[in-house]
């Protein structure tokens, strides 16, 4: 099935929040911190403000009378809406400038003059908690550190007692570098209230738009049944849209205070410099294992720069995400992690670009670590990898860290990978090429996610449940319109959902439409991230439609004169059983439940339900990769040659979006491999803050993918599915890498840090450290 | 200053700044939003439209280098309701996501088409290489440009014959 979405976006008739107009609508733009770190000594607005066509400067003292300085974070932590005492990151928002047009803002920006007084700043997290190390969070009470929280999963004592007895123990140090998801659209909203009804509305770039709206309520004492948050077209998420930045409340403030519409859209070099930034991880991964190739055990400590302010998007509970599921798909003994997480002088983030919450690092760490093994066992990876996959019978599987996998059947992906890839004929190939001195790679990954957060009892985002709504009223004439929680990006919602409830109900999806992203007309939930729209949402909307033909059973037994238990359904009609001519369509029904006559005994008109689905377990897809890259010897270019991808993510619901996503993705992890960093000098100063600078990967870049899958379906979910959106970000790095590493191995090279640019990789053919940031 | 362009068949005059962009000016003064606006370096394509035929990152271009001169949009890529090959092709080849870079890519794809009826998959990458996408990982587009061209190819021959 096509997709829904397509015909306006193919003509340009999609509606993206730039491109809201509104009557008197003014525009808002963002004054930014020089530096890294700084005292605010004065700012002076006179001259912006006597500019001709400026409406109103604000600063950070100006929003601290009215108590607005300052948000609550999604990790309870409070972050700058503007500057007051001092700015803490290169980039942070000093003032804001609502003036008649863009243009005219953006001249006022240059009339601002703020003094500030340098102060050191503290860029490299490993020096973060040194005693005498620059305090960057000293606006909390008694703060005299750096340290942001210390968390731990798994068995310290069993894990430091298999590598005790192990024969063989590698460890490596491995840097997941500071990235971006730098979408297409970058952040922005138009807010507009109205002081009459005492109710504003908001147009914005949110992922969460009911989770936004609860926060806006809390943060600007707006009560919230007059908060309308809009999230229309998005030009795709990436998790860079789930967190509030300080641009919308500014909009809301200022339209607060001028009492028009206001449009706030960043620019690319404020969408890097200042949003969610992802990953960060600096990791020393340790794995132990018998001569043999079984492996024992994994331990590993974190240090987790999370910038200025603790920003990171993860349940409440979940400090490091869901970086608990760093066993992977192998079948050890036992598992230790600890991370600590510290603030620097560096924007605020962490969990953004398809991670899964923080899954991106857990799978790079297993498969880079299992590779750091098979390179000192001399056993081949996918050996390696095959011995100490989970097996089958042993799912429900519950991992050395409490996460239970619901399904998986791990042999058959691999296998498929390997047949589609040709992978030993690779090997042969590589040997001979080898032989001429040419640098091929191969590199596998097999990974298993954790999406589809999550079950309430423990997980939730400031304290609301990560549950999700769904709501279908089918209309008189049998069409029906089905309205989410979740908010799509570009992954299709609007086809998928009407798929999901067209098979439960029978209603053909061109006959149902998909709402999302209008909090006033769409139920609650808590958005789309963590690949969990079909774990949660989806699950909710199969239901939603089964609640409704349970009904409608009940309808059309009054109308058949029959039996509810003597009805059974086929596409979209009631029969009697044994009497397929006696039957009713699910469309007459629908006429019927708002019509004249009676309807049986307790059954209201009409024909709707709504359903919140509370998970009882996340979904665990998984998926087998193998990435061929060829290294110039001469450049140290990296080029990916082919990439096989084999997923698994239970029930496919539209196998043609699957593949758009899995692609996607798969960019997303040879930009991450290859290209893309957002280091910082010295002084603080970020250098990836421009598409100069932070390479994304072209057409040129990346090779036709190659794709499968197997289908091992969630025994828990209505439906059988299990998400994927993230899976190939998650997955692909480590076999761009194992690659890379393995193409490399005539040098004896055993590992290199991201991104593997061809200085990088020069710089280890020489056997010469990468840098480290 | 006064501006009179030729935008999707129609003249247009309008008063506008000399440092006005052209993305700008078909956004903002136009209302034509199918063009978007991705980055601020030239680097992402998402404002690609044609100027006499040609397509140019209309972020890098003033308005007021359009005086005179004929610029077309994605708005007016379908003839009326019936769609263009390329807008097809991306319907059907699965060529979009979000469909922020769409309106850039397709108008990139159109060009390439009318210059080169039957471009390679290589030819294709080469010509989008001036743009991002950061949904599709880029081989749906190349299907679409190809369904699009092989589509023509097959009518032009139905014609001819």
């Amino acid at each position: 099935m096509l997709r829904k979405e397509d015909p306006r976006l193919v003509r340009g008739r999609g509606r993206f929040v730039d491109d809201v107009q509104l009557q008197g609508m003014l525009h808002l733009a963002i004054l930014r911190a020089p530096m890294a770190h700084a005292r605010i000594v004065s700012i002076d607005t006179a001259a912006a403000e006597a500019h001709p066509k400026v409406k109103a400067v604000v600063t950070g003292e100006a929003l601290a009378e009215k108590g607005l300085a300052w948000m609550p974070t999604l990790s309870n932590d409070v972050q700058a809406v503007l500057a007051t005492d001092k700015v803490r990151f290169q980039g942070q928002e000093v003032a804001f400038v609502v003036a008649e047009d863009h243009y005219s803002a953006r001249d006022a920006l240059e009339l601002i003059d703020v003094e500030y007084d340098m102060l050191d700043p503290v860029v490299d997290a490993r020096r973060a908690l040194e005693p005498g190390s620059p305090v960057v969070r000293d606006d909390l009470d008694g703060k005299d550190d750096n340290h942001v929280f210390d968390w731990e999963t798994g068995d310290r004592a069993a894990t430091d007692a298999v590598f005790e007895r192990a024969d063989v123990v590698v460890s490596e140090d491995l840097v997941y570098p500071r990235v971006h998801p730098a979408p297409m659209e970058t952040c922005g909203a138009v807010a507009d209230f109205d002081s009459v009804e005492g109710r504003l509305t908001l147009w914005s770039t949110t992922q969460a738009p009911h989770a936004h709206r609860t926060l806006y309520a809390m943060v600007a004492g707006l009560p919230e049944h007059k908060i309308r948050v809009v999230a229309p077209d998005i030009g795709g998420g990436f998790g860079n849209k789930v967190p509030i930045y300080p641009g919308y409340v500014c909009a809301i403030v200022a339209s607060l205070v001028v009492g028009r519409p206001v449009k706030w859209m960043e620019d690319r070099s404020e969408n890097l410099v200042s949003t969610g930034f992802a990953r960060d991880y600096i990791m020393r991964g340790e794995i132990a294992a018998t001569r043999d190739g079984r492996i024992l055990g994994i331990r590993t400590n974190v240090l987790a720069d999370h910038g200025a302010f603790n920003a990171q998007a993860a349940p409440s509970k979940y400090p490091a995400g869901f970086f608990g599921v760093f066993t992977g798909s192998y079948d050890i003994e036992a598992a230790h992690a600890e991370v600590t997480a510290v603030y620097t002088n560096k924007a605020p983030g962490g969990v953004a670009y398809a991670c899964s919450f923080r899954i991106t690092e857990a799978v790079y760490l297993v498969e880079r670590i299992v590779d750091c093994l098979a390179h000192e066992l001399e056993m081949d990876p996918v050996a390696l990898r095959s011995k100490n996959l989970i097996r089958p019978e042993q799912f429900p599987y519950t991992t050395r860290t409490g996460w239970v996998y619901d399904s998986g059947d791990y042999e058959p992906t691999l296998r498929e990978a390997l047949r589609i890839s040709g992978y030993d004929e690779l090997r042969k190939e590589q040997e001979e090429r080898r032989a001429r001195g040419e640098l091929m790679g191969i590199g596998v990954s097999f990974f298993t996610e954790a999406v589809g957060a999550g079950p309430r009892k423990n997980m939730d985002i400031l304290g609301l449940g990560m549950a999700d709504g769904c709501e279908l009223r089918v209309h008189p004439t049998g069409k029906a319109v089905v309205r989410l929680s979740v908010q799509t990006q570009g992954q299709g919602h609007e086809t998928t959902f009407a798929q999901i409830v067209a098979e439960e109900i029978g209603i053909p999806p061109q006959d149902i439409d998909v709402l999302h992203g209008d909090t006033d007309n769409t139920p609650f939930g808590l958005g789309t991230y963590g690949s969990r729209s079909t774990p949660v949402s989806g699950a909710a909307a199969a239901l939603v439609a089964r609640k409704v033909r349970d009904k409608a059973r009940i309808i059309a037994s009054g109308m058949l004169e029959a039996n509810v238990t003597d009805l059974e359904w086929t596409k979209g009609a009631f029969a009697v059983k044994g009497d397929p001519d006696r039957s009713v369509t699910i469309q007459e029904i629908a006429l019927r439940a708002h019509g004249a006559g009676d309807l049986p005994d307790g059954i209201e008109g009409g024909l709707e339900a709504q359903v919140c689905y509370n998970p009882e377990n996340l979904t665990y897809p998984h998926g087998a990769y193998v990435c061929v890259v060829d290294v110039d010897p001469d450049t140290a270019q990296v080029s990916v040659r082919r990439f096989v991808a084999v997923d698994d993510c239970g029930t496919r619901i539209n196998p043609m979006i699957i593949e758009g996503q899995v692609h996607g993705g798969l960019a997303d992890g040879v930009g991450m491999a290859l290209m893309e960093m957002i280091p910082f000098d010295e002084e603080g100063n970020c250098l990836g803050g421009s598409f100069m600078d932070y390479l994304l990967p072209t057409a040129l870049e990346v090779p036709d993918w190659e794709t499968g899958h197997t289908v091992t379906p969630s025994p828990h979910h209505p439906i059988g599915a299990k998400g994927v959106g993230e899976s190939a970000t998650v997955g692909s790095p480590p076999a761009v890498v194992n690659a890379v590493v393995d193409a490399l191995k005539p040098f004896g090279v055993r590992h290199a840090d991201m991104p593997l640019t061809p200085s990088r990789v020069w710089d280890a053919m020489r056997g010469r450290a990468t840098p480290s940031f | 200053m006064r501006l009179t362009t030729t935008v999707n068949g129609e003249e247009v005059t309008r008063e506008v700044e000399g440092r006005l962009l052209l993305v700008h000016f078909l956004r903002d003064h136009l209302g034509l939003t199918g063009t978007h606006w991705g980055c601020d370096t030239s680097n992402c394509g998402t404002c690609v439209v044609w100027m006499d035929g040609e397509p140019v990152k209309s972020c890098t271009v003033l308005a007021a280098m359009a005086g005179g001169r004929e610029v077309r949009t994605v708005e007016d890529l379908a003839d009326g309701d019936r769609l263009d090959p390329v807008q097809q092709g991306f319907m059907e080849c699965h060529g979009l996501q979000c469909g922020f870079c769409t309106p850039g890519m397709m108008m990139t794809a159109r060009a390439l088409l009318d210059r080169n009826p039957d471009p390679s998959e290589g030819e294709v990458r080469e010509a989008i290489s001036g743009q991002i996408c950061r949904c599709t990982g880029y081989s749906t587009i190349v299907r679409s440009v190809r369904w699009a061209a092989e589509h023509e190819c097959a009518e032009r021959e139905e014609a001819s014959s």
